[in-house]
């Protein structure tokens, strides 16, 4: 790995099941699928529906609304792309469709987060990419 | 119904950094060391399972090792599901055992991740997260973990001293092993001082990164007659999955523990009280409270008090994790799971010295990997 590639961000590769999520987020909207059969939210996107196995999956956007279910403050970063931002927070998010997701909660002081503060998403821009990443803002 | 299988054999190596060893050194030394332990030669050896190594990525381990010592197994395995692995090992060995497969099976499991990845170990561990909804989001092993220690503490009342005093317990027992990693003792403020990873995690919340390895060999009920040591009855094994992502984990204060313990307890006709000592895998201080609470040992929110009190240490009510574990005594990889193991056998044998737990009859050990994703609960007996 060269150097410049180090300092690189992981970027997600969209798959058949992931396409219209990350597609999505390119247009500012947060897709998430809900089983016709059970009628359940899941995240992330699937072939079937995990809750039931049903096959008949539609897709939704989300509001865009939620709340911190949990974070942590990262202090030491897994790989150097990330060094540069600690402390940054990662944060697992209830949101109000009824399902969970990962991701940063951006722009704010990270001692600030707590668990159960309500979040709306945004949409990030990486540099060399043209893939946006949803992350959260506190509300 | 046919008799329960057996411990005939364990060996664990010297732990921390190695410098000499290699994936292969650290895998026989254990091996033979477990094979000569249970007053066995190489050829009776009919079953081998193996773990798998980041230092020497192989897409059949256990292949690698019977070509290199010498062994002709008519069964060979190799798991690969991160820290949970040490009891898949023994879980699927009592299987071949009690089926009649195999008559001695050697389990196996070893890394030099410390001298032989050095900082690598930490991006290669990350690397399990997953690929688009995790790592984008620079999310650690620790965070992942420190995620569930957050709503825990949030939840029921866990503190940041209640993990210090966990840390502290464990450094103590491990000053008590000849071999461990890290001996030297520490303190409830050196816990507190010491360098934030993610939050509420400090490094020596963290477990270790040490080169190691270790093996037992389970064998069929029947060959306790024969063994030179005290054999130890496998009574009962459990195994729990819920998730392999935190962020799809239906709870962040019940894992698949809960199960696994149940069902190794019920397996041995036995209750928790009747553990006389614990053996839980402790990646971090926060991952012990939790998993002894969601598995029943301790109602919510009394473990971390418990920790505090002392009743942890090895004259305690609770005695666990007496060699250090891997917060203290080593963490190689698969075999951080095993080197508990090989502990709950050596206390149950009475080999502990002045780390012994009084008459202890029954040990329970417990292995976990991914963020709390697959657990193994393994119920110990002397005979």
């Amino acid at each position: 790995m060269s150097d410049s590639d180090a300092l690189k961000k992981p970027v997600p590769l969209p798959d058949a099941d992931s396409r219209v999520y990350w597609e999505g987020a390119n247009q500012g909207k947060f897709m998430f699928q809900r089983c016709n059969s059970c009628g359940k939210a899941q995240f992330y996107s699937r072939s079937l529906c995990s809750h039931c196995q049903g096959k008949e999956l539609q897709w939704l956007a989300a509001r865009g609304r939620g709340k911190v279910a949990s974070f942590s403050v990262v202090h030491r970063a897994p790989i150097r792309a990330f060094a540069a931002d600690v402390p940054y927070v990662v944060a697992l998010i209830d949101m109000d469709e009824g399902f969970r997701f990962m991701c940063n909660v951006i722009h704010c002081d990270a001692q600030a987060v707590r668990i159960g503060m309500p979040v709306k998403v945004v949409f990030e821009e990486r540099p060399g990419s043209s893939q946006k990443i949803p992350q959260v803002e506190l509300m | 119904m046919k008799s329960k299988a057996i411990i005939s054999g364990v060996h664990d190596t010297k732990v921390g950094a190695l410098p000499q060893s290699t994936c292969m050194s650290l895998h026989t030394e254990a091996g033979l060391g477990a094979i000569e332990d249970a007053g066995l030669k190489v050829s009776d050896v009919d079953g081998l399972l193996t773990a798998y190594s980041f230092t020497s990525p192989q897409l059949m381990l256990g292949s690698v090792f019977a070509e290199y010592v010498g062994l002709k197994p008519r069964v060979s395995a190799s798991i690969s599901m991160g820290g949970v692995t040490a009891g898949l090992l023994v879980a699927q060995a009592v299987a071949l055992v009690e089926s009649g497969k195999c008559r001695h099976v050697l389990c196996l499991t070893g890394d030099n991740r410390l001298t032989g990845l050095g900082e690598k170990v930490q991006a290669m561990l990350a690397d399990v997260g997953h690929p688009q909804y995790e790592q984008p989001y620079g999310m650690s092993v620790p965070a992942a973990f420190a995620q569930a220690a957050q709503a825990y503490m949030h939840e029921f009342g866990m503190t940041h001293e209640h993990m210090a005093a966990v840390a502290v317990n464990q450094r103590a027992n491990a000053a008590k092993h000849p071999n461990a990693h890290m001996k030297k003792p520490i303190t409830m403020e050196d816990v507190g001082n010491s360098k934030m990873v993610a939050s509420p995690l400090r490094m020596l919340d963290c477990c270790l990164v040490s080169d190691g390895g270790a093996a037992v060999i389970v064998s069929a009920g029947d060959a306790a007659r024969d063994l030179p040591k005290t054999a130890v009855r496998i009574l009962g094994v459990g195994e729990g999955y819920t998730h392999e992502h935190i962020f799809m984990s239906p709870s962040l204060v019940d894992f698949g523990c809960k199960d696994s313990a149940a069902t190794a307890l019920g397996e041995a006709g036995l209750k928790h009280a009747d553990v006389d000592c614990a053996h839980v895998y402790d990646c971090f201080s926060s991952t012990l409270l939790i998993c002894l609470e969601s598995m029943g040992f301790y109602q919510r929110g009394e473990a971390g008090g418990a920790a505090l009190s002392g009743e942890f240490a090895i004259d305690g009510r609770f005695p666990l994790n007496t060699n250090g574990g891997l917060l203290s005594y080593g963490s190689s990889g698969a075999a951080g799971g095993m080197f508990h193991v090989v502990e709950a056998v050596r206390q149950l044998r009475r080999e502990c010295g002045e780390r012994q737990v009084k008459d202890a009859e029954v040990a329970f050990a417990h292995t976990l990997g991914g963020i709390f994703s697959g657990h193994c609960s393994i119920v110990l007996g002397r005979i």
